[in-house]
């Protein structure tokens, strides 16, 4: 039988492998898709909550409506995100992380 | 053996090795698709739990918009030209602390005491007295105690929007005067 710790683990997981590639990824677009990766590991888990908690159904569509909450935010974010590497790859020609050090001191 | 846990482990399946190969590849393009994968993957998952707004909206801005975005941004910045230097120095550390990371929230997800249901159920089957479908009850607590963080929430994509198109444009307004 489908539990809510099957969908927590797969959370976790996929967590786990995002903050690997913001980690361990040089050009910036692909920290980017790690976070995405992460913010998405996140919905998992609250739609699980939301659909196993055992409370009234008032309150268990709050899971779905804070995923739904999440990936606008995230959409805003990446739209941002990218305006500021393309523009940033226009005035450095590079997007590596660990070549911006433009406000490094 | 339920058919719903035979589908949730295969759409988990592809999710988990599809960022693998995102996190791992050394093509950036193969990366971005196969990001579109594991989005796809999850919104799978997100139907076996009886999500299907979410599973739509998945598709939708996941799988269409976030996908083209990604592809788009790594044509324009010429990321996967240098693939010898796709990853930097510290990777077994993160390595480490992505491995770290795993056992320690699983460890905490087995052992939280969270009281949960037998069996997942729609947001639709309780509470309402029949006819009425996830979608409806989604968008009823959406649109009359939720409006205002709705609301705002379009406010932050117009602002945005704007100031996406504002960072991308050459040049300073005064050229362009």
């Amino acid at each position: 039988m489908l539990e809510l710790v099957h969908l927590q683990v797969l959370s976790a997981a996929l967590f786990s492998i995002g903050l690997y590639g913001v980690l361990a990824r040089r050009s910036a677009v692909l920290v980017l898709i790690s976070i995405e990766l992460m913010l998405n590991a996140v919905n998992v888990n609250l739609i699980g909550l939301g659909a196993f908690a055992d409370r009234p159904a008032e309150s268990r569509v709050f899971g779905q409506i804070l995923a739904i909450f999440v990936i606008t935010i995230s959409a805003a974010e990446l739209g941002l995100a990218f305006a500021i590497i393309l523009k940033l790859f226009r005035s450095r020609g590079s997007v590596n992380t660990d070549e911006l050090n433009l406000m490094k001191w | 053996m339920t058919i719903q846990l035979l589908a949730f482990y295969a759409a988990a399946a592809v999710a988990i090795v599809g960022a693998m190969g995102v996190v791992l590849v050394p093509n950036v393009v193969v990366a971005g698709i196969l990001l579109l994968a594991t989005l796809l993957a999850i919104a799978g998952v997100f139907l076996v739990v009886f999500a299907e707004f979410l599973a739509l909206t998945q598709v939708l801005i996941y799988g269409g918009a976030v996908t083209i975005v990604t592809l788009f941004a790594i044509m324009l910045t010429r990321t996967g030209e240098l693939r010898v230097h796709l990853d930097n120095r510290q990777k077994p550390l993160a390595a480490l602390v992505a491995l770290g990371a795993f056992v320690l929230l699983s460890a905490a997800f087995l052992a939280s005491e969270i009281p949960t249901r037998a069996a997942a159920t729609s947001v639709a089957t309780v509470g309402s007295a029949g006819g009425s479908t996830g979608f409806e009850y989604l968008g009823e607590a959406l649109f009359t105690r939720w409006a205002v963080p709705f609301e705002i929430a379009s406010l932050v994509l117009l602002v945005a929007l704007i100031g996406a198109v504002i960072l991308t444009r050459n040049g300073t307004p005064r050229d362009r005067a």
